[in-house]
């Protein structure tokens, strides 16, 4: 059990610029009334962020190439995923059938 | 009717709608901790960076960039990138908590996640209502269950050398995926053809930014922008 000075102060810093914008909007919005036009755009943002957050994990921006490349495997894993999803309609199911696909596509394709 | 059931909304509610997501926090939590261990970080190490970073996917880029030797600077900055994004989900669920003091909204931000977010704002879309004990229970069990989760994977971490086998890091994905369905299903019919357009035009301009700019900094660009052309193409 042993922490190095270091990674000590690497991980606090993390920690302050992750606290940050999580409690920013909180303190914020407690002193001013958001116009109508903001709280509209605001109610785009969970469909919006978690399509970018599922996009993200398909796209492979890393290599040399101008134009992104496409992660195969986790479209592979992504599509009976989304099916599964809009069948069952359950996080647990989604996320455990996820999981299995994916140990699947990795050890025997 | 709403006012009644917001005030007998109880922290008890809000563990019990924090349960489906759970599966999703534990196997991702196991692989952060394993993948810690395997980047050289000790468990006390590991566990404080739980406790106090509190993130999935900035854990797992975290470790990376220490294994790498990448300067405190560039882990620290791509870290803000990461969890920048955090800014929008606080700001979307901020003005339902504006009536509670400055501590309960401190406290209920510092734990805000994609996945609680992810809840909350479900329910908020569906027209119920939230209140500060129910968000404290939905937060609170998701918290202790991702510190204890990533605990045990580092404790784990030792025996497995090759965590990404096992497809738990896949759980973050498939977690948002079932998130954005639920969304999606509590659509009305006459919006759900503009909202399946912003779908589409949100992977487009994921593709095109990525092109530019880090995948992390791409999903706060796409998200603002196709969030206004949803302002500006609503009715």
């Amino acid at each position: 059990m042993s922490i190095n000075m270091t990674i000590l102060l690497i991980l606090a810093g993390c920690a302050v610029v992750t606290w940050i914008p999580r409690v920013a909007p909180f303190l914020i919005v407690r002193n001013l009334q958001l116009p109508d036009v903001v709280m509209k755009w605001l109610s785009f943002i969970p469909i919006c962020i978690l399509t970018a957050l599922i996009a993200g994990s398909v796209i492979d921006n890393s290599g040399a190439a101008t134009l992104p490349a496409i992660n195969w495997q986790v479209l592979a894993a992504l599509i009976p995923t989304l099916f599964v999803a809009l069948w069952t309609k359950s996080l647990l199911a989604t996320v455990i059938f996820g999981i299995v696909v994916m140990a699947a596509l990795r050890n025997f394709v | 009717m709403e006012a009644a059931e917001e005030s007998s909304l109880t922290f008890h509610q809000g563990v019990k709608d924090c349960i489906p997501t759970l599966l999703g926090y534990i196997s991702i939590g196991f692989a952060a901790g394993m993948i810690g261990v395997a980047s050289g970080l000790s468990v006390m190490e590991i566990a404080f960076m739980a406790v106090f970073v509190y993130a999935g996917a900035a854990q797992f880029i975290i470790c990376g960039m220490i294994a790498a030797g990448s300067p405190a600077s560039a882990i620290i900055f791509t870290t803000f990138i990461v969890n920048l994004r955090h800014f929008l989900l606080s700001a979307t669920l901020a003005p339902h908590f504006s009536n509670y003091s400055l501590w309960k909204n401190a406290g209920i931000g510092t734990l805000v996640t994609d996945e609680s977010f992810g809840v909350a704002a479900g329910r908020i879309f569906n027209g119920r209502p939230v209140n500060d004990r129910w968000m404290n229970g939905l937060n609170l069990t998701a918290y202790t269950t991702w510190i204890a989760s990533c605990v045990v994977g580092a404790l784990l971490g030792r025996w497995v050398a090759d965590p990404e086998k096992f497809g738990l890091d896949f759980a973050l994905t498939a977690m948002f995926i079932a998130l954005l369905v639920l969304q999606i299903e509590s659509i009305k019919a006459s919006k759900l053809k503009h909202y399946l357009m912003l779908i589409f035009l949100m992977v487009a301009a994921m593709y095109l930014f990525s092109a530019f700019v880090s995948v992390d900094l791409a999903v706060i660009l796409s998200t603002m922008i196709v969030a206004t052309i949803g302002v500006v193409t609503s009715k």
